[in-house]
């Protein structure tokens, strides 16, 4: 089962953090994700950029409107995110406790589910096996 | 076949057999059917079963083996009738299901683990939501009923229920797996556990007067489920943790006054504390020291040993007790603990000490809004003769605490001071 790993970090104490530790915490995130892969548990991963960078979207009556930064305004703001393949609950936290990052913020650990169409389960994710949708 | 008489023989053997044996049937029907509500559905109709069949057929030399295997059958017959929106599990579940074979030996437990120690750690899995681990574990490990589990708390009915509805929820949704942990988990799962039971018994043992029938059940029922759970898993903190809240119920007699007063531990009527329940209790609390892997129940439960030990307070071995302390602030450090620690210590070195300690901790400042810590930094005061300082303290605790037979204590405790001779401050 597919689970969503969002990583949660305080932008300030990142910027702040020196050239040499910010390398080392992406050495360590790289050399995890290539063990996360041989172990099976992978199944994609990014790093965000600052969420000053995001712009929100809403579309109503048929016109996107655009705000700049990103959903919410909080203390800790998602710097990355994994999913991950794993049997269980109790796996996937423990990938998730093993995240390079996960010390330094909150990871929030949250199952992935399937799109039903007319009775009918679908995986939203085209990257896995499972029935597609033809429409 | 079978007169009135013979079936209503039958019926109070089945209910026997329910209290008895129902949860058992239960976990391992989870265990089985791999759903919480199946499993419960299929328990309900075994037992219906039971009712119709046990008179015809006579009652089974394995009662438990016979209710899981009719009830996983009824489960399954129900799982295929089901339409399609509505079904639980794919084809491929369904196979899985059927294929389970029981025991060769009926009656010889499947499985080197007791499916009830599966279902104490699932109920209490930190995911979820700690008033739903504790309606969760009363209700599927308990047995009690959700109106039970409200009226002990103080809580509607319905909200009770709808907090097992969303803990099953996400237990399903989330994909929490019906196991026990593995060692590297163990310790901190097993905290869970504990801090459930203890949270249980807490809630049981704080009970005014008035609602003194259902809160006591819930001491009980926390009690049950500590013996259970060391049954099957013998662990130190299990262990330590049973004996302290035996201890704790063996003095609830002498706690409160029939007006419903609290009473300190020195006031206490030691002849009507439980001296069996203690002497049990002692010999746990031994075990789990013995054990060299104990933590800060089996503490807790050695400190209140040597208090139940004492044959009057006057006699209370306070060096061992701040001993003990000694190591719980070292295994559990909070203000709280050394609060207590401090408490210890002026019994042991006089109020002096004491009070030296308590305000300590209050200049860091952590304590400022625990009533206890001004109680105690009052009764002081007031063994130093510092009446002034004493009713200044009782007067900021009152401000803190809004139970009202702390409130009593701490009122009197402050009249009592009103009516010493020295006027002002003291």
């Amino acid at each position: 089962m597919r689970y969503l790993c969002l990583i949660y970090l305080d932008e300030a104490k990142l910027g702040a953090m020196p050239q040499q530790e910010m390398d080392q915490l992406n050495a360590r995130h790289l050399r995890f994700n290539a063990e996360l892969l041989a172990s099976g548990h992978f199944v994609e991963a990014e790093a965000l950029q600052p969420a000053a960078a995001a712009t929100c979207v809403r579309v109503r009556n048929g016109k996107a409107a655009l705000t700049d930064g990103p959903y919410a305004e909080t203390k800790e703001m998602v710097a990355g995110f994994y999913v991950i393949e794993a049997r269980d609950l109790n796996e996937a936290i423990q990938v998730a406790s093993r995240l390079p990052s996960a010390p330094l913020g909150t990871v929030e650990v949250r199952p992935c589910r399937d799109l039903e169409v007319e009775g009918e389960a679908y995986k939203a994710s085209r990257k896995s096996p499972g029935r597609t949708y033809q429409s | 076949m079978g007169s009135a008489a013979e079936a209503a023989d039958i019926a109070a053997i089945v209910d026997s057999v329910y209290r008895a044996e129902s949860r058992r049937v239960l976990a391992t029907l989870i265990r089985q059917l791999g759903d919480f509500d199946v499993a419960e559905e299929a328990l309900h109709e075994a037992f219906v079963a039971a009712v119709e069949q046990w008179p015809v057929d006579g009652v089974p030399d394995h009662p438990r083996a016979w209710l899981i295997t009719t009830g996983r059958f009824k489960a399954i017959d129900r799982l295929r009738r089901r339409s399609k929106h509505e079904v639980a599990l794919d084809e491929e579940g369904l196979e899985r299901i059927e294929a389970i074979a029981d025991p060769a030996t009926p009656g010889e437990d499947e499985g080197v683990e007791d499916d009830r120690l599966r279902l104490i750690f699932t109920c209490c899995h930190p995911a979820l939501a700690p008033e739903a681990q504790v309606a969760l574990t009363l209700r599927e490990v308990c047995g009690l009923a959700t109106e039970e589990i409200a009226r002990a708390h103080l809580v509607p009915a319905p909200t009770v229920a709808q907090r097992i509805v969303r803990a099953k929820a996400k237990i399903r949704d989330a994909r929490i797996p019906y196991e026990v942990p593995g060692r590297g988990e163990l310790e901190e799962r097993l905290e869970s556990v504990l801090r459930v039971i203890y949270l249980v018994f807490n809630e049981g043992y704080l009970a005014s007067s008035g609602e003194a029938l259902t809160r006591h059940d819930l001491s009980t029922e926390a009690i049950r489920l500590a013996k259970l759970l060391v049954e099957l898993l013998p662990e130190p903190e299990a262990v330590g943790l049973l004996a302290l809240m035996m201890l704790h119920e063996a003095r609830r007699a002498t706690r409160v006054s029939p007006e419903g007063d609290l009473v300190l531990l020195e006031d206490q009527d030691r002849s009507k504390w439980d001296r069996a329940q203690i002497a049990d209790a002692v010999k746990l609390v031994e075990a789990a020291l013995a054990s060299r892997r104990f933590g800060p129940y089996t503490i807790q439960a050695a400190i209140a040993a040597v208090h139940a030990e004492a044959p009057e307070a006057g006699a209370t071995d306070w060096a061992q007790i701040v001993g003990l302390y000694d190591v719980l602030v070292d295994l559990q450090p909070s203000p709280v603990v050394e609060l207590n620690r401090a408490v210890a210590v002026a019994m042991r070195d006089g109020p002096k000490a004491g009070l030296t300690l308590v305000d300590a901790i209050l200049a860091r400042g952590e304590l400022a809004d625990y009533a206890l810590a001004h109680a105690a930094r009052a009764d002081l005061c007031r063994r130093l003769g510092r009446a002034g300082e004493a009713r200044a303290a009782y007067a900021k605790a009152l401000g803190l605490t809004a139970q009202a037979a702390q409130r009593r204590f701490l009122e009197r405790r402050l009249s009592e001071l009103s009516l010493s001779p020295a006027r002002g401050a003291g």
